[in-house]
């Protein structure tokens, strides 16, 4: 990455005076001291609800899927809602690696690695639920073009058969992506471990990372292609996630605006989850002087505009709805507002639309505490927006003898809580034993970065024994008051 | 200072040559062995009864409807009950201790336990009518029946094998007259017989959607 230089007084990326060092020393203790006990805490917690996920796909595999509420008319329902669910949040990391990377937001540093993390497990999490969705997983094989004693073939003008493209395409270039943005840190890990384990381990994951000139000009091109590549990703997976609906003939589904309003959706949701996580490992880990004010709010500014554009495509549907003309297309939405489901409408419009406007104001922008209510409440919001869209969309469509409502059952919701478990135990994992901030990118955004710094006067910062208070250096005061 | 000894370097070489070739492995075991062509071909189950179908059938003579009487207007060829059986053999080789199941079952009334051969999946609907009155002969599936001493499935019985024939009928039209003529090929056609296999093609309208069989 190009070098950055702040425009005019703009306040650092990283505490003023933090040595290179420190950034090495803050974020790799975190992988060689013992768990803190909150850690365990949330790991037995995350682990357990994994467990019932394993318990409850047993359950389910072995009966049936009949096991959920899902029935005709509303064959689609939490399942889906879950799928397009984690797959929205997993957009984040995409966005941030790779559109903010070429756009030289160098703000992203601090949070690249952490959103790509939750990229690659959410996308695990998405993927498991179109699989046990299909009750019968051991024939998941038929969507790929694999020759087989039934001539069968993948359905090229199915959507369902892009979303497997789409999703398992994103999945793997995220994967490199953070792979390859791991390998130097990786090797910062090998090189300051203790044991041999950890060396061995550690060292073979870095892939004889030396850092060389010429490995650091083959990993700049190597980041750059696959940003380059995965831009188009962050626009093309929710668009054909967005196609499973738009282009089936559902009134509320069958509408040209779902591709630009579920990619902007998922950006929405994907950075209030990053945004809930990053505020969590922020406090228990003491990274203040890495992740600062200013990048949460240049986050919440991101929410504020994805969260307006959601609003504009809710009240654009409806005003699509009326100009249309088509009595069921109408019908539809007034039901959604008005019907059976009307309360998780609006839990919809009050979470995505109302609250993230509260970003307007600066205070609530900086204020951690509103920030990750804020942030958890835009999460819930985007489940219920793929909950409506779902079900009141099939629950009554067409003919009023073909109506009927959805009831979860306990399964249905053992599911959800297990794929959250799911998440959190590998995103707990990849707390405890990765470098959850990209060090070495971090370090280039630093001003001792810049050839021409002229260190002045003291370089070497504060001391680092209270970090677990927020924001509570004295020596950072001045700092955070001229931002 | 070095962690790992230097021929490790090929590593990621040998990995992604071994992920190759296994994948290649375990793909042909499963296209090649685990393949109704090479699981079903071959079938061949004792009978209750050493019935021969090589005696009856080719050197007898008989037509297969004689036994399969069904076959021409039901979806299930018929196993034949025990009576037809009889229609015979309580004139001819009474006494053959061969044939003892079937004077038994005879006298208590009780079906002689035949074992299927031809076993499609359930969720496969199969009809032998439709079949025979598009032209389809008998032996275009089970093979020539009237050289088999055990009845022996020859055809994979696979759906690619099914679509095949849905997909080029041509070569196993056969005018109705020569449906059970298991010897019977299109080379001994006459003009006439040549003019109706035209005319049943024409009208031939096999169904390749899902639901043409999986009901």
């Amino acid at each position: 990455m190009a070098h950055y230089k702040p425009i005019l007084d703009e306040t650092p990326l990283v505490s003023e005076g933090t040595s290179f060092k420190e950034i090495t020393e803050i974020v790799s203790r975190v992988t060689e001291q013992k768990a803190p006990r909150l850690w365990w805490i949330l790991f037995v917690l995350s682990v357990s609800g994994t467990g019932i996920l394993g318990g409850t796909i047993g359950y389910l595999l072995w009966t049936g899927i009949g096991v959920w509420g899902n029935n005709s008319p509303v064959a689609w329902a939490w399942d889906i809602t879950n799928f397009v669910w984690w797959i929205g949040i997993g957009h984040a990391g995409t966005l941030i690696s790779a559109v903010l990377y070429l756009f030289r937001q160098y703000w992203r540093t601090a949070i690249n690695r952490f959103s790509e993390a939750m990229t690659i497990f959410a996308v695990i999490c998405a993927l498991l639920f179109p699989t046990i969705h299909t009750g019968r997983p051991w024939f998941i094989y038929y969507p790929l073009p694999i020759p087989n004693q039934m001539n069968m073939w993948p359905n090229f003008k199915s959507p369902l058969l892009w979303d497997v493209f789409a999703v398992s395409t994103y999945f793997t270039v995220s994967l490199l992506f953070w792979y390859v943005g791991l390998v130097p840190d990786f090797a910062t890990l090998r090189d300051r471990a203790k044991n041999k384990i950890r060396k061995w381990i550690y060292g073979f994951v870095a892939l004889g990372w030396r850092g060389s000139n010429r490995h650091w000009s083959n990993y700049e091109r190597a980041y750059l292609i696959l940003a380059a590549l995965s831009t188009p990703l962050v626009l093309s997976v929710h668009s054909v996630v967005s196609f499973d609906f738009a282009t089936s003939v559902e009134p509320g589904w069958h509408t040209t605006i779902f591709p630009p309003y579920f990619v902007a959706g998922a950006v929405f949701s994907g950075f209030a989850m990053v945004m809930t996580l990053l505020l969590i490992a922020r406090t228990v880990y003491g990274m203040h002087d890495l992740v600062r004010i200013r990048h949460l709010e240049l986050m919440n500014k991101i929410m504020l505009t994805t969260g307006t554009l959601v609003g504009y495509a809710y009240g654009m549907e409806f005003l699509i709805a009326w100009y249309s003309g088509n009595p069921y297309e109408k019908y539809v939405f007034i039901n959604r507002a008005t019907g059976d489901y009307w309360w998780a409408y609006w839990s919809m419009i009050s979470c995505n639309v109302i609250s993230p406007q509260l970003f307007w104001f600066k205070k609530i922008r900086r204020s951690i505490p509103a920030m990750f209510v804020i942030s958890i409440v835009i999460n819930i919001g985007m489940w219920f927006e793929r909950f409506v869209i779902i079900v009141t969309s099939l629950h009554n469509d067409y003919l009023p003898s073909a109506w009927g409502n959805f009831t979860p059952t306990l399964f249905d919701i053992t599911t959800f809580l297990g794929s959250l478990g799911l998440f959190f135990t590998a995103f707990l994992l990849f707390l405890r034993w990765m470098p959850m901030i990209a060090i070495a990118e971090v370090k280039m955004v630093i001003p001792q970065a810049d050839p021409h710094h002229h260190p002045e006067g003291d370089d070497h910062g504060h001391d680092h024994d209270d970090e677990d208070e927020e924001d509570g250096h004295a020596d950072l005061e001045p700092a955070l008051a001229e931002e | 200072m070095q962690i790992f000894p230097k021929p490790l370097n090929f590593l990621p070489l040998v990995a992604a040559l071994g992920v190759a070739a296994g994948g290649g492995v375990v793909t042909f075991v499963f296209v090649y062995y685990f393949s109704p062509s090479n699981l079903q071909v071959g079938y061949a189950p004792e009978q209750p009864v050493p019935y021969s179908h090589r005696l009856h059938a080719g050197q007898l003579g008989m037509d297969c409807r004689y036994c399969h009487a069904n076959v021409e207007r039901s979806g299930e060829a018929m196993v034949p009950p025990t009576q037809t059986c009889m229609g015979c053999h309580s004139q001819v080789r009474t006494e053959s201790a061969r044939l003892a199941p079937v004077r038994e079952s005879w006298e208590t009334g009780m079906p002689v336990e035949w074992v299927r051969v031809h076993n499609i999946p359930d969720h496969a609907y199969f009809d032998h009518s439709v079949h025979l009155a598009a032209g389809v002969g008998c032996v275009s599936c089970h093979g020539r029946v009237d050289r088999m001493e055990v009845v022996t499935v020859q055809e994979p019985l696979s759906m690619g094998w099914c679509l095949d024939c849905h997909r080029n009928p041509d070569d196993h039209i056969r005018p109705i007259s020569r449906i059970t003529d298991m010897a019977w090929t299109s080379e001994d056609a006459t003009e006439a017989e040549r003019r109706q296999m035209a005319g049943l093609l024409a009208r031939a309208v096999p169904p390749e959607n899902c639901s043409g069989c999986h009901r």
